[in-house]
């Protein structure tokens, strides 16, 4: 009986001490950290939103396709890497491909991706680097690497009538370097790019 | 030029590592020695309803942590199965019964192995405060169990191993919780977000839809690093980019992964009172941990695989923003820590990188490994260390003047067997019974050939140790999965526990024995190679031919 007493005020005690703690953490913490990111820092807090002409057009942080409806690449467009989150660049459902190193799906893939962006490009297969035939591991990758952006500029700047020389020094004056100069890798935010692309395209037109 | 890079990023981190072992470490002791409550501890303990003075036998130590965390796995499951009553669902519905079971159980063993996609699954209230509750509190149950072990080694005469309730509560609010505050407000400096604002709708620039998802991210993220847990606020964990933003926070999560861990050899040393003894358990674990994050970042500069070969490089699962050296130093981080936190995905390395990742856990995640658990982990080797020793030379062996007998040997190899023998025999029945080896192959696995064996394997030796990574491929939302990984995750969480609070107890009761010239030094160099050896030897035995089934075998094809 007392052992049995004993055991029950054990999980009363366990059950106290569990609420006791929730309020702490799991309420009065995140709010705290909320407040303060509200006010300090909203910009981050809210996502890191991006807006054309005071219309929020995504996150400057997550990736977005730039396909027609039928995930066809635009060719006016500078193009982001392959996507596995949903039908690609699905925010609501982020996901790499998981596919192993010695899948031959995998193989394919990256096969025909190769092959079509080559094409494309008109380069030489050899000359895709290897962030455009991957997917990424969240499927919503907001960067690709210097040596894609530049692949694509004879392209775009083709694609829009825009001087060749004047779309490579967009993308050079675009490329993020190393954090602190050491860490990570450089990298392009196809969205910023193209944001300032359509500006660009916009004033020549005038 | 990589190497060059990645000797920096290194660099980095042991620089910010070594600059908080002693202060971190020293007062990580302080705060479990000192007979001082605070006020608002006064008030809590009052509150719930324990005496802060009582001192508590192992076996009370350990009841404790049990009905501790039997109300944690009840919460979390009751919070998930009633989900679509709580503010903040999202319009989600509640997990099955056997998706809640596992999810439950894993959080509370600090395991976070997560068989569901979060952003479609748990809405906010969940994750705030069922999840990232046991985040704080089953790191701070890890811990509250080392400090016990370390205790009763301390002990000069039939001491007590402590008061749970107090280190509980003393290691969230004076160490995890101040920790966490700093931490989460750098991350949304970096980018990670923290609002309640649900799925945000945009017209993307083409003129298509997105839906950007919000929720309080940073203050999970915080902890989920600092805690050795790893659970995601969303599907690929912090390769998405609102967890993980860019190349520094990457470094600063890495070194969060690791800053208790490493950090508690001095708080071993300082408690047991020769910071010595703290810098021989810290060099093994830093030796263990170089050279294993050298091999993977040099399996997956290399290549391996014919879809890798044809990309031209190991990119796929992995961003622009980290590159391959990010990747690893990440990857290897996380699972030789109990964290399981992943920024690439591991089921599309290369078969020797992903195989890195399964050999860190099968060391038994002690260098540095999870809060708490990877200095009770190391300390339990080192005690078979000594034993062996102590059979080449004849001698009894003691450790830090504590005799190892017949009971602490057996309590120790009890320690070392349950691990190797939840993961073989995890894969062993899920290939074994003929039902369900048609649903792992059917269903569960992604990848055809070994690399599908390799997924099984992955998971059950992640749900053991306690880690909660994945080769994320396999589908593990199937009932035999998530019920067989949810009773591995509770079996090699709590039994080991169980074993460690017993040696605790069994070296409380002992007093010490003099330093004699026949005692084997335990704080030389030729202890740390011992210990080195005894985990390499251990680890290698249980899982050399598991190994050769899956990722050697799928990288020397």
């Amino acid at each position: 009986m007392t052992i049995t007493r004993g055991t029950s005020r054990q999980y009363l005690v366990a059950l106290r001490a569990m609420i006791v703690l929730t309020v702490i953490t799991g309420l009065a913490y995140p709010l705290l950290i909320t407040g303060v990111g509200q006010v300090a820092l909203p910009a981050q807090a809210n996502g890191s939103l991006v807006t054309v002409d005071r219309r929020v057009a995504g996150s400057s942080l997550i990736g977005q396709s730039f396909t027609d409806a039928d995930g066809t690449a635009l060719p006016e467009w500078f193009q982001s890497r392959p996507s596995a989150a949903g039908d690609g660049y699905d925010a609501g459902a982020s996901s790499g491909s998981n596919l192993g190193p010695t899948n031959e799906a995998l193989l394919d893939t990256v096969d025909e991706r190769r092959a079509e962006i080559a094409a494309r490009e008109d380069v030489a297969p050899a000359d895709v680097p290897a962030d455009a035939v991957t997917a990424s591991g969240s499927g919503l990758d907001p960067h690709i690497s210097p040596e894609y952006a530049l692949l694509q500029v004879p392209r775009v700047a083709a694609e829009r009538g825009l001087d060749n020389a004047e779309v490579r020094g967009l993308v050079e004056s675009m490329i993020h370097g190393r954090d602190l100069g050491y860490l990570g890798e450089p990298t392009v935010t196809v969205l910023s790019l193209n944001i300032a692309l359509a500006e660009l395209d916009a004033d020549s037109a005038n | 030029m990589e190497w060059l890079l990645f000797a920096a990023q290194l660099g980095t981190l042991a620089l910010l590592l070594a600059l908080v072992y002693r202060p971190l470490g020293d007062y990580m002791a302080t705060v479990y020695t000192s007979p001082r409550d605070s006020r608002a501890e006064k008030v809590l303990y009052r509150v719930v309803g324990v005496d802060p003075a009582n001192q508590q036998s192992w076996s009370s130590y350990l009841r404790a942590v049990l009905a501790f965390s039997a109300i944690g796995v009840l919460t979390v499951y009751a919070l998930q199965r009633l989900q679509l009553l709580l503010p903040f669902a999202l319009d989600l519905p509640a997990p099955s019964e056997h998706l809640s079971f596992n999810t439950a159980i894993s959080f509370v063993t600090n395991t976070n192995w997560q068989s569901y996609s979060p952003e479609v699954t748990l809405g906010y209230t969940v994750q705030m405060v069922g999840l990232a509750v046991q985040n704080f509190v089953s790191a701070a149950v890890g811990i509250a169990v080392a400090i016990a072990l370390v205790r009763g080694l301390a002990s000069r005469s039939a001491g007590s191993i402590g008061n749970f309730w107090v280190d509980l509560f003393r290691g969230v609010i004076r160490i995890l919780l101040p920790l966490s505050i700093i931490t989460a407000v750098v991350l949304v400096a970096g980018g990670v977000v923290q609002n309640f604002a649900g799925f945000t709708d945009v017209t993307t620039l083409t003129g298509g839809t997105q839906s950007i998802p919000g929720g309080p991210v940073a203050s999970q993220e915080a902890i989920k690093e600092l805690g050795t847990n790893g659970g995601g606020f969303y599907n690929v964990n912090a390769a998405h980019p609102f967890e993980g933003p860019g190349a520094w926070v990457t470094i600063f999560q890495v070194f969060l992964m690791l800053v208790i861990p490493f950090a508690l050899p001095r708080t071993f040393g300082r408690i047991v009172g020769d910071n010595r003894q703290g810098y021989a358990v810290l060099a093994a674990m830093a030796s263990i941990y170089l050279l294993s994050v050298t091999a993977m970042t040099a399996a997956e500069l290399a290549g391996g695989g014919a879809a890798t070969q044809a990309a031209g490089a190991a990119m796929e699962g992995k961003e622009t923003r980290f590159g391959i050296v990010l990747s690893t130093l990440f990857g290897t981080t996380s699972t030789i820590t109990s964290t399981g936190a992943v920024n690439a995905m591991h089921d599309s390395f290369t078969p020797l990188g992903g195989g890195m990742a399964m050999v860190n856990m099968m060391l038994g995640e002690v260098a540095p490994g999870g809060v708490g658990a990877g200095l009770y982990g190391i300390l339990v080797i080192a005690i078979v260390a000594v034993f062996i020793a102590g059979l080449m030379v004849g001698r009894t062996p003691e450790f830090l003047g504590k005799k190892i007998g017949t009971r602490e040997i057996k309590l120790a190899s009890l320690y070392i067997l349950t691990t190797p023998t939840l993961v073989l025999a995890g894969t062993a029945l899920s290939f074994g019974i003929p039902t369900v080896r048609g649903d792992i192959e059917g269903t569960s696995i992604w990848n055809p050939g070994v690399h599908g064996f390799s997924e099984v394997l992955y998971a059950f030796t992640s749900a053991a140790n306690n880690n909660g990574s994945a080769f994320a491929g396999l589908t593990a939302n199937t009932p035999w999965l998530n019920t067989a990984l949810g009773v591995t995750m509770l079996l090699g969480r709590f039994l080991p526990i169980v074993f460690v609070l017993a040696l605790a107890g069994s070296f409380a009761a002992q007093g010490t024995v003099p330093a004699t010239a026949g005692t084997l030094p335990t704080h030389k160099p030729q202890f740390v190679g011992l210990l080195l050896g005894t985990v390499v030897i251990v680890s290698a035995l249980s899982y050399f031919p598991t190994l050769a089934l899956g990722p050697l075998a799928e990288g020397l094809l």
